[in-house]
C-alpha cells in the first residue's frame, strides 16, 4: 500500500506549473523570505521556535554531509558524529579560555572543516577495500574512539567536564553614514543570541545545499552513484574508485566539521556526551526517512526527526509512542523514503516539449 | 598489427588453475571469438584483460603496452571496454546517466569546476550529453533516455550496456555473451549490430559466445579453450572440423559418433554428385 504522492501533488499543482523554473524559484524565494523575517515576528515562545528551527537546520546540514557518504557514494558510515565532534573541538580549543587561544570564528571555521576532511580521508584510507557491513563496523568504532578520546584526554579537553566559555563569533561589518565618503568605520556585532545563529545556519544551509546539489548533478555525483550501484563496474567504466571514495569521505566530513564548529560557537560549551553514537544514528535515520541520496529528502527527514519530536513535546508522555507510530506508518506507506531520489530528466534538450516518460516506478 | 597480445597467461584460484599458459593474439579491426564449455575460463580471461584479476604468470599487452600492473580504471582509459554476461547496469540511474558514466574517462573537469560551473565545465557537460543522446539513438533506445535502467526491457538493457561501453570510445570491445537470453530475431539483430561496430567504427571486437550461429557467422578467428587451456584456434570452418573441439563439447564417444555421421554425410554427398 504505497501512497502515490506524485498523483496527489498533481491534483494540487499541475505539472506544467511545477516544472516552470520561474514558478519554482519564486516559490523558493518566498520560503526563504518567510524564514528570513520569521524571527522579527512577536509570537509566544518565539525563542523556542527559533531554537528548534536552528537545530533542524543544523541537522539538515549534517544530513547533507552524511548523504554524500551514504546516499551518493554508498559508504555506510556509522561514525559520522566523529567529524562533527572534531569540528566542534577544533573551534572550542582554538577559541576559548582552555589554552587561552582566541582565534576568530571566521578563521577557525575553515580550519575545522579542513581538519575534519583530513580525518575523513585518514579513516577512508584503511577502509578502502571494505564494503557494506565491514565498513559500518569500522566507522562505528571510529566514532566511538573520537568520543572516548574527548572524554579521556583530560589535559586537552577537560574530559567529561567539557569545555565551557567558548567565544562567540564576532561579525565585523562596514557601517555607513549619510555624507561622503559614506564609510564610517567597522561595526562590531557579537553573535550570541539564538536569532544570530539562526541566520548563520540558514546562510550556511543555502551554501551547503548549493554545493551538494551541484555535485550531485555533475560528473562527480554520477561517479559516486555509479560507485554505490556497482563498485566493480564503476571501476571498469574508468572511475578511479579510490579517489572518489576518499572525496566522498572528505567532502562529507568537511560539512560535518563545519556543522560542529557552528554548534560549539552556538552552545558556548561542549561535552563529550554531545557526540555520542545516537547523533550518528539520528542523522542516518534522517537520510533513510527522507530517501537515500535525495537532497529534498534530507530536509523532510530532518523536519520529521528533529522538529516533530519538539512539536510533540506537549504530549510529553505519549511523545515517543506517537513518534514511533508515525515512523512505522511512514515506512509502510513510503518504503523508499518520503522523497526518494529523482534522477534528472535529460533526454529532451532545454526548451523542447517535455514528454514525461512513465517509468512505472510508483506502481500506480 | 596485434591490438591485444596475451602471452603465456596463467591464473590460479588456490589449487584450481582457471587459465593455463594461454596465448591469444587479437588483430586490429577483427572480430574474434572465444568459445568453450561452461567453466572453461572464458570470463576469467576477460577479467584478466580488464585488470580485475591479476594473472600469476605471463603478460597481457595492449598496443604493445603491458597491462600487468594497471588497475581496471587505467586500462579502460587506454581504450578497452567490456560488457557483462549477466547484465550489470547502474540499476537506479537513468539510461542517459548510465551512458554519461561510461564517458567518465573522457571528461576532464575537476570537482571544483563542477561546483562553480566554469565555462569549460558547461561546454564539456553539454557536449557529453549531446554525445550520450547520439549513442542512445545509435543503439535504438531513443525515448528511453529518462527511464531508470532497471525498468528497461531485457533486450534494451543489453543494448544499453553496449552503448555504455561504447561511450568511452574504446579501441577494443570485449563482449561477454552479448546474445544470451535473446530470441532468434533479436540474436540476428545483435549479430548485425556487432558487425556494424567493426565495419563502421573500426572497433576491434573480442567476444565470448555460446550461440554457434553467431560465432560462426561473424568471427574471423575462433579460439577454443577448455579447462583454461587453448585446444584449438582458427577460422570457423577449421574449428567446425576440429576433433578436439567436438570432444570437449560433446565427449569422446559422441565425437567419434559424430565423425561417423559426418563421414556418412560426405559419402552421401559424393554419391549424389
Amino acid at each position: 500500500m504505497t501512497i502515490n504522492i506524485k498523483s496527489f501533488f498533481d491534483r494540487i499543482l499541475p505539472l506544467s506549473l511545477r516544472a516552470n523554473p520561474w514558478f519554482r524559484s519564486g516559490l523558493l524565494a518566498l520560503v526563504y523570505l518567510f524564514f528570513l523575517i520569521l524571527p522579527t515576528f512577536k509570537f509566544p515562545q518565539n525563542a523556542f521556535v527559533i531554537r528548534v528551527i536552528g537545530y533542524t537546520v543544523l541537522y539538515i546540514i549534517l544530513g547533507l554531509g552524511l548523504n554524500i557518504q551514504i546516499g551518493f557514494a554508498g559508504l555506510l558510515d556509522l561514525g559520522y558524529v566523529a567529524f562533527y565532534a572534531i569540528g566542534a573541538y577544533t573551534y572550542a580549543l582554538l577559541a576559548s579560555g582552555q589554552f587561552d587561544v582566541h582565534l576568530s570564528f571566521w578563521l577557525v571555521l575553515p580550519i575545522a572543516g579542513i581538519i575534519a576532511a583530513v580525518a575523513g580521508v585518514l579513516i577512508g584510507l584503511p577502509v578502502l577495500r571494505m564494503r557494506g557491513d565491514y565498513l559500518a563496523i569500522v566507522t562505528l568504532g571510529f566514532g566511538e574512539i573520537v568520543r572516548i578520546l574527548a572524554t579521556n584526554l583530560k589535559k586537552i579537553t577537560q574530559g567529561s567536564q567539557g569545555i565551557i566559555g567558548i567565544d562567540s563569533p564576532i561579525l565585523y561589518y562596514p557601517a555607513f553614514k549619510a555624507t561622503f565618503p559614506f564609510f564610517n568605520g567597522w561595526g562590531r556585532l557579537e553573535l550570541d543570541s539564538g536569532t544570530h545563529f539562526y541566520y548563520l545556519l540558514l546562510i550556511f544551509l543555502v551554501l551547503v545545499l548549493f554545493v551538494t546539489n551541484r555535485l550531485n548533478h555533475s560528473r562527480v555525483g554520477r561517479a559516486w552513484i555509479a560507485l554505490r550501484e556497482d563498485e566493480d563496474v564503476a571501476q571498469m567504466m574508468g572511475i578511479n574508485t579510490t579517489f572518489y571514495k576518499l572525496l566522498a569521505f572528505g567532502v562529507g566530513a568537511m560539512i560535518g566539521g563545519f556543522g560542529g564548529a557552528i554548534f560549539a560557537a552556538w552552545q558556548g560549551s561542549i561535552f563529550p556526551d554531545n557526540f555520542n553514537l545516537f547523533v550518528s544514528i539520528n542523522i542516518i535515520c534522517i537520510i533513510i526517512i527522507g530517501g537515500l541520496g535525495s537532497i529534498p529528502g534530507v530536509v523532510v527527514g530532518s523536519l520529521a526527526l528533529i522538529t516533530l519530536p519538539d512539536v510533540l513535546r506537549q504530549f510529553s508522555d505519549y511523545r515517543t509512542i506517537l513518534f514511533g507510530l508515525l515512523l512505522v506508518i511512514m515506512m509502510i506507506a513510503r518504503p523508499e523514503g518520503f522523497l526518494p531520489a529523482q534522477r534528472g530528466k535529460m533526454e529532451k534538450k532545454k526548451g523542447e516539449a517535455v514528454i514525461v516518460a512513465e517509468t512505472g516506478e510508483e506502481g500506480a | 598489427m596485434n591490438v591485444l597480445e596475451i602471452e603465456n597467461v596463467t591464473k590460479r584460484f588456490g589449487g584450481l588453475v582457471a587459465i593455463n599458459r594461454l596465448d591469444i593474439d587479437v588483430k586490429e579491426s577483427s572480430i574474434s571469438s572465444i568459445i568453450g564449455p561452461n567453466g572453461a575460463g572464458k570470463t576469467t580471461l576477460f577479467n584478466c584483460i580488464t585488470g580485475f584479476y591479476k594473472p600469476e604468470e605471463g603478460d597481457i599487452s595492449f598496443y604493445g603496452k603491458s597491462l600487468r600492473k594497471l588497475p581496471p580504471d587505467k586500462i579502460t582509459s587506454l581504450g578497452i571496454s567490456r560488457t557483462y554476461q549477466n547484465i550489470r547496469l547502474f540499476a537506479n540511474m537513468t539510461t542517459l546517466e548510465n551512458i554519461l558514466v561510461g564517458q567518465h574517462p573522457l571528461l576532464k573537469s575537476t570537482t571544483i569546476e563542477a561546483v562553480i560551473h566554469t565555462p569549460r565545465y558547461r561546454d564539456e557537460e553539454e557536449s557529453a550529453l549531446e554525445e550520450a543522446r547520439r549513442l542512445l539513438n545509435f543503439v535504438g533506445l531513443s525515448g528511453f533516455g529518462d527511464f531508470v535502467a532497471k525498468n528497461l526491457p531485457y533486450g534494451a538493457q543489453r543494448r544499453l550496456e553496449i552503448a555504455r561501453s561504447l561511450a568511452s570510445k574504446p579501441k577494443l570491445l570485449l563482449l561477454d555473451e552479448p546474445t544470451a537470453g535473446m530470441n532468434p530475431q533479436e540474436t540476428d539483430e545483435m549479430t548485425l549490430f556487432i558487425k556494424n561496430l567493426r565495419d563502421n567504427l573500426g572497433i576491434t571486437i573480442l567476444l565470448i559466445e555460446h550461440d554457434m550461429r553467431v560465432v560462426m557467422g561473424i568471427s574471423e578467428t575462433i579460439t577454443v579453450i577448455d579447462y583454461g587451456t587453448k585446444i584449438a584456434e582458427g577460422t570457423p570452418a577449421e574449428i567446425q572440423r576440429n576433433k578436439r573441439v567436438i570432444e570437449a563439447y560433446l565427449g569422446r564417444g559422441a565425437a567419434s559418433g559424430l565423425s561417423l555421421v559426418q563421414e556418412q554425410g560426405s559419402e552421401e554427398a559424393d554419391g549424389n554428385a
